[in-house]
């Protein structure tokens, strides 16, 4: 570097001496510029022990980054409160029910936040679910008699195109979501009427799923308990297997890797959890007969936030849906096709209400016109907010659906087995997601004004 | 478009005088929005591996040129010559193939994503389909530290939690790993205070050490002389004003800004007007 053309006059002299090369980045490398940086970075990233990693993990946690804790937290907090009032609320039976009721919220959940996440809403999903349901339980049944299975992705396929339609609507008019979907809801609902009123099997609006059909047994069949443990020490060795080569990959190429012990904690918290979950539904909960097992919808809710995890977070198309929702003129200055991504979200919000209807069918064995897709909707919404993802784009993963839509499936189990009405049911529901859109909102601003 | 282990070594030697060639050449530029003449037969060179200052008040051109080399807005007038070759960008897209890297003001990074992810955004690696983290990761860190930025703690934390001069920093090394020959940032250090300027003005000196061009566009002259090989100043509209920043003081900087001409001159051979033709 020529320095020696610095010699102008009148220039300050502190700028004009060399040390402009090395020495200043230098000076600043011993103290990081605040205590903000430590803690937004993910506590495995930083941690070198277990100790490291609790200590990173409760600095996050105290600068606002809580990540999922507040909704278990709370959902515990719940749990505890209905288990006093009534002994009978983690019985294996109500637990096992309260697991069938929450797959709709959940997938309702998981199809919000893909909207949410390029800070998009879609109001439309609880009456894309009806068109879904209608759909699938119209295809396996007389006169079209498909397969269950095409039956299934004809409907999937469905309510995809129906989402990518509102997309386009949304990216080609640049008409915001919000109204488009809003016109979506009520144009769907008048769909699902139509629907009715053209099948002539449908005797009063309402079409029933023959209970042999998978898709009535999806819900309302288990796998043998036998199975279950096999599936489920299957999951946690590929789980570990997968775990441990990552870890010793990264930190063979010079990466940083959580240390050991983390990982084996994560691995036996994720096997404790499975334990708990297939032992409380190998319990016999039958009255008369016997009836154990997991109920299949439950692998198969756990098996798409799964995919839809992969998708988000190690493809490319996932990446770019965060950083739309983050800051969508750097994704457009980064060569990102933004119109595309966001029809594709729209697209895959649609798509995951169809297989929210495909479980609504089989939990209630048929679907009519009375399907409440506007309370549906608002409560697919409040299950991604409850559950942690952000209403202002860029933050939002499919565990957070996890979490919502098991808190709202808790508050209407746990009030039904206490006899209180759906007005208290409601409203109930509307001071959890208060509290916790309240409590995020809290934690979040103790943590913005730390930076 | 793949980024390969090889892009944070394989890098253009270091050019240490200005005798080479120029990077780029703007000859003649006019621009003219309806009646407004925003640019009159500019004509400046931007040497190789060298710091140019691209100085001026409000409204004397700077964003307007910079646009034209970025391709956002083609020239009515005049010529871009890219690596001795006349160029034509038809957008930024153009541009930004052949090799120049526009860091603007906002720095368009993603606040929700981390270091690594904004660095590779748009172009990140796949092994078997999937995004591999582990070859961002180590080129990311690479690329960082041989721009010896060494104030970050992880390369994994989101970069809203960046101070103002770690953001310019990732920015940087964003161009960097898009394998940038000319980067020109737009008042890279406006927001920033005392020492974080310090920090990012060492940055740009050591870009152009590893052979890249940089354009800086800036009215604070304390940066500029801190930082500049060459100053080229702008009045107007008017290219009034280029040469070594050794021809220029603060006070004739000054002069050429607000006035358009000087009559003190530092070097000999002084930086006149009119080597635009």
């Amino acid at each position: 570097m020529p320095d020696d053309e610095f010699s102008s006059p009148g220039v300050p002299s502190e700028l004009q001496e060399p040390p402009l090369s090395t020495e200043l980045a230098e000076d600043e490398t011993a103290a990081p510029e605040s205590d903000a940086e430590l803690t937004a970075a993910a506590p495995e990233v930083l941690a070198d022990s277990l100790g490291d990693y609790l200590n990173a993990q409760w600095r996050r946690i105290k600068s606002g980054e809580s990540g999922a804790l507040p909704v278990v937290a709370g959902l515990i907090v719940i749990i505890i409160f209905f288990q006093i009032e009534r002994s009978k609320f983690l019985s294996a039976l109500n637990l096992v029910n309260l697991f069938q009721q929450s797959a709709i919220y959940i997938l309702l959940g998981a199809a919000e936040i893909f909207a949410l996440i390029l800070s998009e809403i879609d109001l439309s999903v609880g009456y894309v679910l009806g068109v879904g349901g209608f759909a699938i339980a119209e295809l396996i049944a007389g006169p079209v008699n498909l397969p269950w299975w095409l039956g299934i992705i004809c409907g999937i396929a469905i309510t995809g195109a129906i989402g990518y339609l509102q997309g386009s609507i949304i990216t080609r008019l640049h008409i915001p979501s919000f109204v488009v979907t809003l016109a979506g809801l009520l144009f769907f609902q008048g769909v699902v009427i139509e629907l009715a009123t053209i099948d002539k099997s449908a005797v009063g609006g309402v079409i029933s799923v023959s209970p042999t059909s998978p898709v009535f047994k999806l819900v309302n069949d288990n796998i043998s308990v036998a199975a279950s443990w096999i599936i489920l020490v299957v999951v946690v060795a590929i789980y570990a297997a997968f775990s441990i080569r990552r870890a010793a990959h990264r930190r063979a190429r010079g990466l940083t890797a959580p240390p050991l012990s983390i990982t084996l904690l994560q691995i036996g918290a994720a096997a404790v959890g499975g334990i708990v979950l297939v032992y409380v539904c190998s319990i016999n909960r039958g009255l008369l007969t016997s009836l154990k097992g997991v109920p299949y919808v439950v692998p198969f809710v756990l098996l798409v936030l799964l995919g839809y995890s992969i998708f988000l977070g190690r493809t490319r198309l996932g990446r770019y849906m965060y950083a739309i929702g983050g800051n969508p003129e750097a994704a457009r200055r980064a060569g990102i096709n933004v119109q595309h991504v966001r029809r594709l979200a729209f697209v895959f919000s649609a798509a995951t209400a169809g297989l929210a209807g495909l479980c609504y069918v089989s939990q209630l064995g048929s679907i009519s016109t009375g399907v409440d897709g506007g309370t549906l909707t608002l409560y697919g919404v409040a299950a991604a907010v409850i559950g942690g993802a952000s209403l202002f784009g860029g933050r939002g993963k499919p565990l957070h659906a996890l979490l919502g839509g098991l808190v709202i499936a808790v508050v209407y189990n746990g009030l039904a087995l206490m006899g209180i009405s759906a007005a208290g049911q409601l409203i109930a529901t509307a001071i959890v997601l208060l509290a916790a859109a309240a409590i995020d909102s809290l934690v979040r601003r103790r943590g913005s004004t730390g930076v | 478009m793949s980024t390969s282990d090889s892009s944070a070594t394989e890098r253009v030697p270091p050019v240490s005088s200005s005798n080479g060639a120029p990077l780029l050449e703007l000859r003649g530029i006019t621009k003219r929005f309806g009646p407004v003449q925003a640019l009159t037969r500019i004509g400046f060179e931007i040497p190789p591996g060298q710091v140019t200052a691209l100085a001026g008040d409000n409204g004397a051109g700077k964003s307007v040129t910079i646009k034209t080399i970025a391709g956002l807005w083609p020239p009515d007038e005049g010529e871009l010559v890219w690596e001795g070759k006349p160029v034509h960008f038809h957008g930024p897209r153009d541009a930004e193939a052949a090799g120049i890297t526009t860091i603007y003001q906002d720095l368009a990074l993603a606040d929700n994503l981390d270091i690594v992810q904004n660095m590779f955004l748009g172009h990140e690696p796949l092994e078997r389909g999937f995004l591999d983290e582990a070859k961002m990761e180590l080129s990311a860190k690479q690329t960082l530290e041989e721009l010896s930025v060494r104030t970050i703690r992880s390369i994994r934390q989101p970069v809203a939690s960046l101070s103002g001069g770690q953001r310019q920093s990732v920015a940087v090394a964003k161009a960097v790993m898009a394998k940038a020959k000319l980067v020109i940032m737009d008042e890279p250090t406006a927001a920033l205070g005392v020492s974080q300027t310090r920090t990012v003005l060492a940055l740009i000196k050591r870009l152009a050490s590893q052979g890249v061009a940089v354009l800086v566009v800036s009215h604070n002259l304390n940066d500029v002389f801190a930082v500049a090989d060459r100053i080229v100043i702008l009045y107007l509209g008017n290219m009034v004003a280029q040469g070594r920043a050794s021809e220029f003081d603060p006070s004739s900087v000054v002069d050429y800004m607000t006035t358009g001409r000087s009559s003190r001159t530092v070097g000999n051979g002084a930086a006149g007007a009119g080597k635009a033709e």
